[in-house]
């Protein structure tokens, strides 16, 4: 699972949870791909992204270091920093580990790169 | 400059034509001028276009397109033929000439600019002419024979089989019955070859040698025509939302698109459903829908696929996508489920919690559109596309019975018969309002029951062969008995 997927997954299928964002991520196996650049797509999906839960959810697995907390007006033209968003929203990957509802504590697991979101039967009842 | 040019398609998925056509002329904006009007039993269009390079970008996406034509004549005979371009050699106002004639088909008359022709004379550019007979076939020495007949074109450069600078093409067209093929064509081009169409991709992306494939994949050439209609374009972020094996991911990231998937299907996700292929006993290791990406050079476009049950809500309002295009199950050879059970207050146990496989219910395909189409009002882009199948049973096709949405306007409705009795229809829908009403399911739900009304019109006609063929056996035996009798 790569954080460009997570900024965008909730827990809203859960009974009860109402905005279910943003889910926490635990991972076990973090693996870093390369992928390649594309400053058009970086900087139409920026916009599009919360980058404080962007922010966040690198930190929380450990690839934050240098990443700007907040993303500047014009920051199309900075191709340093575009790199960087390329780099965690990307090639960054939550291969092991799982999710969790930050309202139920519900766990979502991950595994091989693929998160689990389905629910149990007794769940959905 | 606008200039004349041949399309000449497959004459396959006809019913696709207009609608690929369309949706690459809307995507880049591309005004056409129809020199007569297209008919589905001629796989050809003749039509006027700003400019080559326009033709170039129509020929990069549409893979129906089998080549691109700038012609320089055209005729129903071929004594007219050889009239027209012979009269175009001398023809130097710089435009076409139509020349009025006592024949109804006017067009038949039509003399192109001397210019066209003289841009490709000169001693330094090589050539080749091929021939192209559409619905008969022809020995190499006839069409050498054929080639012969030009040989009045003032072509002064070098002959040259391998990238010549110029390619000319002689097309001679013998109807689409092959039953029926007459003697004399009914109609014949000549012009100079400018682009192929992506015939090509549909061997380059062929499921018989992709990596990863399930049971029910997408063949190459419609995950493309879908991927065109979509209008998917570089740098668009596409779902697939019942992914699969990921086949129209394919096409779309082909395309520039960035892809992402969902599916209820854990096993398939994970590559660990009974291998599809004849004498395959167990799924490859890098067999997964990445894989496939990679296969084809655009895994850099591969964003992700989540397992997840498509009946609840899974994305944030905030994912906004270019484009959805989709295959949903239609409960024939793939079960239309979601994550459920008959039984009231049902509870899991802590210790079965772990590797739990949840049981599922039937997810109805009238819940399954209703849910699609909203769910493409909230997360499309204002004028962008949701691309579907919609699975019907022909005789009671009715238009007005489509799913349907207030946010969303079809655009192109295309039919590809599976059956004498059932047929799926790939459904363009273009986001045309913001403002999203939930649409409640609508109650003709019964009349959506694919698979009901398939598996019992199978039942019938299964009777009715039988039927037939006791009637058949027993009027043999009869015959024979009385052979018998005879001698």
């Amino acid at each position: 699972m790569k954080l460009i997927t997570h900024n965008m997954l909730t827990s809203k299928c859960l009974k009860g949870v109402t905005t279910g964002y943003p889910l926490s991520i635990k991972a076990t196996n973090v693996k870093v791909t390369e992928v390649d650049f594309n400053p058009e797509f970086i900087t139409r999906i920026i916009p599009k992204l919360d980058w404080d839960v962007l922010w966040s959810a690198a930190d929380s697995i450990g690839h934050s270091e240098g990443l700007p907390k907040t993303v500047e007006p014009k920051f199309e033209d900075d191709e340093e920093f575009l790199k960087k968003a390329h780099r965690v929203l990307l090639e960054i990957e939550v291969e092991e580990g799982h999710l969790t509802c930050p309202e139920s504590g519900r766990q979502f697991p991950i595994s091989k790169g693929i998160p689990n979101m389905l629910l149990t039967e007794a769940e959905v009842q | 400059m606008w200039r004349r040019y041949l399309m000449w398609f497959a004459h396959e998925h006809v019913d696709f034509r207009h609608a690929e056509m369309q949706s690459i002329l809307t995507l880049f904006n591309i005004p056409i001028k129809f020199v007569e009007k297209p008919c589905v039993l001629k796989p050809y269009w003749i039509v006027e276009l700003p400019s080559e390079e326009i033709v170039k970008k129509i020929a990069s996406r549409s893979v129906l397109i089998k080549n691109c034509i700038e012609l320089w004549g055209r005729a129903k005979t071929e004594s007219q033929l050889h009239e027209n371009l012979r009269s175009a050699l001398k023809n130097d106002t710089g435009e076409w000439i139509m020349q009025k004639s006592c024949n109804a088909d006017a067009s038949d008359r039509h003399i192109c600019p001397s210019t066209l022709i003289q841009a490709c004379c000169s001693a330094d550019k090589s050539f080749k002419v091929e021939v192209e007979t559409f619905c008969k076939h022809f020995s190499m020495q006839e069409k050498i024979a054929k080639i012969e007949s030009f040989s009045y074109l003032p072509l002064e450069g070098a002959v040259k089989l391998k990238n010549p600078d110029v390619t000319l093409a002689y097309l001679e067209f013998y109807g689409v019955d092959p039953n029926n093929v007459p003697e004399k064509p009914y109609d014949l081009f000549f012009g100079k070859w400018v682009a192929d169409g992506q015939r090509d991709l549909i061997q380059v992306h062929s499921l018989k040698k992709r990596q990863f494939i399930g049971n029910t994949s997408m063949d190459a050439q419609l995950s493309i025509i879908m991927a065109n209609q979509a209008q998917v374009k570089a740098g668009d972020m596409v779902l697939d939302p019942f992914v699969g094996s990921g086949s129209l991911l394919v096409a779309a990231a082909h395309f520039g698109a960035y892809v992402l998937g969902s599916d209820i299907d854990f096993m398939m996700l994970h590559a660990r459903t009974r291998p599809t292929r004849v004498g395959q006993k167990v799924r490859n290791k890098d067999e997964s829908i990445r894989a496939n990406m990679r296969q084809y050079g655009t895994e850099s476009r591969y964003v992700d696929v989540v397992v997840s049950d498509f009946s609840l809500p899974t994305w944030h309002e905030r994912l906004m996508l270019d484009a959805i295009i989709t295959d949903p199950p239609y409960g024939v050879r793939e079960p239309t489920e979601k994550i459920g059970i008959e039984r009231e207050n049902y509870t899991l146990s802590e210790e079965h919690l772990v590797n739990h496989i949840p049981s599922k219910v039937e997810y109805g395909l009238s819940h399954i559109y209703r849910d699609l189409l909203n769910f493409a009002a909230k997360h499309l882009v204002l004028g962008r596309r949701l691309v579907c199948w919609y699975p019907l049973v022909r005789e009671e096709y009715r238009e007005d019975q489509l799913p349907w949405h207030p946010c969303l306007k079809l655009v192109a409705n295309s039919e590809q018969v599976l059956s004498k009795l059932t047929s799926r229809r790939l459904l363009t829908y273009e986001k045309i309002h913001d403002e999203v009403p939930d649409v409640p399911i609508d109650h003709n739900g019964g009349v959506h029951n694919f698979r009901e009304k398939y598996f019992c019109m199978g039942e019938q006609t299964r009777r009715e062969r039988k039927e037939k063929r006791a009637e058949e056996m027993a009027t043999n035996a009869a015959n024979r008995a009385l052979t018998v009798n005879i001698t």
